[in-house]
């Protein structure tokens, strides 16, 4: 019985822990940020601007490039690895 | 020297970029071999190379997500990750991480919060420090009464086994991770990725330094397992705080991509080096780089406490980290080009049996 109580108590507590803490408001951040552009030409310019324009584009930009350079460059490091001649799917070691 | 500076587009300061590419590539190298995202080092890091703050931690996290999407790569190839754990794990993270950042929130209105933070944080790390020790110091007890009585130890024996009672705790539904050899109940990885989560949101970096132990030492995942099974939550959370803190306006995206040049080479080197140094050898230089994270962290303490030496504290904190960036990717480099000599050597003595 008793542990049945501290299984039940401890899955509400992981249920509703969370829920309660979220609940509270969040702050406000009224601090505006904007970039100086007149210094910058071609693609730079347009990546200041888009900044100034509108922070959500900016933030969905920022999160699409970063996996898709992460991606085509570590394709292209795996290919000089391979040319090294190293085994890249294979490891024999598999202990704790 | 100019062309070795470039104005970046959002922050508006001058930054010497091929320090960008070296910071890149020693934290490239440590966070995929330690399965962290490394923002204990970035960080200052970036600060020194003249970002204000705020663009220094947003920078961090938002360039934390490629290394970690490379290093993952390369370790589930290896199969190195649990993607059911990981998943599993990350619901816990993120209620955690937003629980951890309603925490601070309180702490903020009490005050002092920097020095509390700090404080936990260190208290924090010298129990890993101590568990890793601890554990690494059994193992060798259990080798040594196995060899006296004529056996050899267990490949997949721990020194310290809290994973096992942990594992008895049948609340339904219970279920098996195939790649990390786990059977439990869902609630734990849950549980435990919620508490990390949580520390996590509360010291405000990505939990990589915190997930990882609790990995091997509360669920029983092998080293090898636990590094990529934790790049991989890195590298969602990593994407999750890039689209916050750049929401935010605090991201640049020029200096993330060259430190990704870095990283991309790094994050192999890094990966590719779990193949040569057994388990054990991994969890002890983990517990190196923590003890050197503690360190840093007690001079920064020092600072706030004895005002009048803040400068002189600050550049400690700062050389110590960088010392033990620079040590520890030297470290694993050399492994892995002791490793990779040694497996071309294996290669060409098989194949010149074949031949002959």
């Amino acid at each position: 019985m008793r542990k049945l109580a501290w299984r039940l108590s401890s899955l509400f507590a992981l249920v509703l822990l969370p829920a309660q803490l979220l609940a509270a408001s969040e702050p406000s951040d009224a601090v505006v940020l904007v970039t100086d552009t007149r210094k910058f030409h071609g693609w730079e310019a347009w990546w200041a601007n888009l900044y100034n324009e509108s922070h959500l584009l900016f933030a969905i930009v920022t999160i699409i490039v970063i996996p898709v350079c992460g991606v085509i460059l570590g394709t292209l490091a795996d290919l000089v690895m391979s040319r090294l001649g190293i085994d890249l799917r294979n490891r024999a070691l598999a202990e704790h | 020297m100019d062309w070795m500076h470039m104005i970046m587009p959002i922050a508006g300061v001058p930054i010497f970029w091929p320090g960008l590419v070296i910071l890149g590539f020693g934290v490239g190298i440590i966070g995929g071999f330690f399965g962290m995202g490394g923002g204990w080092m970035v960080t200052p890091g970036l600060n020194i190379l003249g970002f204000p703050m705020a663009f220094a931690i947003g920078t961090d996290i938002a360039q934390m997500s490629g290394p970690s999407l490379i290093s993952t790569m390369r370790h589930s190839r290896f199969g190195n990750v649990d993607y059911r754990l990981g998943a599993t794990m990350v619901i816990g993270t993120v209620a955690g991480f937003e629980t951890g950042a309603q925490i601070i929130m309180w702490l903020e209105r009490i005050g002092k919060i920097d020095l509390y933070v700090r404080c936990g944080y260190v208290v924090l790390l010298t129990i890993i420090a101590a568990v890793v020790f601890t554990d690494a110091a059994l193992r060798k007890k259990k080798e040594r009464a196995a060899l006296a009585s004529g056996h050899a130890l267990d490949a997949l024996a721990t020194g310290l086994e809290w994973h096992k009672k942990l594992h008895r705790i049948k609340i339904p539904p219970v279920v098996h991770f195939k790649r990390a050899g786990i059977h439990c109940s869902i609630w734990l990885p849950i549980a435990v990725s919620f508490l990390t989560g949580t520390l996590a949101g509360v010291l405000g970096i990505g939990g990589g330094l915190v997930r990882m132990p609790a990995l091997i030492y509360l669920l029983g995942c092998p080293t090898h397992v636990a590094v990529g099974t934790d790049l991989f939550e890195v590298a969602i959370s990593g994407l999750y705080g890039a689209a916050s803190y750049s929401y935010k306006g605090r991201t640049e995206l020029l200096a993330a991509l060259i430190m990704l040049a870095g990283a991309s080479i790094g994050a192999q080197i890094g990966s590719v080096a779990t193949k040569y140094v057994k388990g054990y050898g991994i969890r002890v230089f983990f517990g190196v780089a923590v003890i050197g994270c503690a360190i840093s962290i007690v001079l920064k303490i020092l600072g706030v406490v004895a005002e009048n030496m803040v400068k002189t504290f600050d550049l400690a904190a700062t050389v110590l980290i960088l010392g033990l960036v620079a040590a520890l990717s030297l470290f694993i480099l050399t492994k892995f080009v002791l490793g990779v000599r040694e497996e071309r050597a294996h290669r060409s003595r098989e194949e010149e049996l074949i031949h002959a």
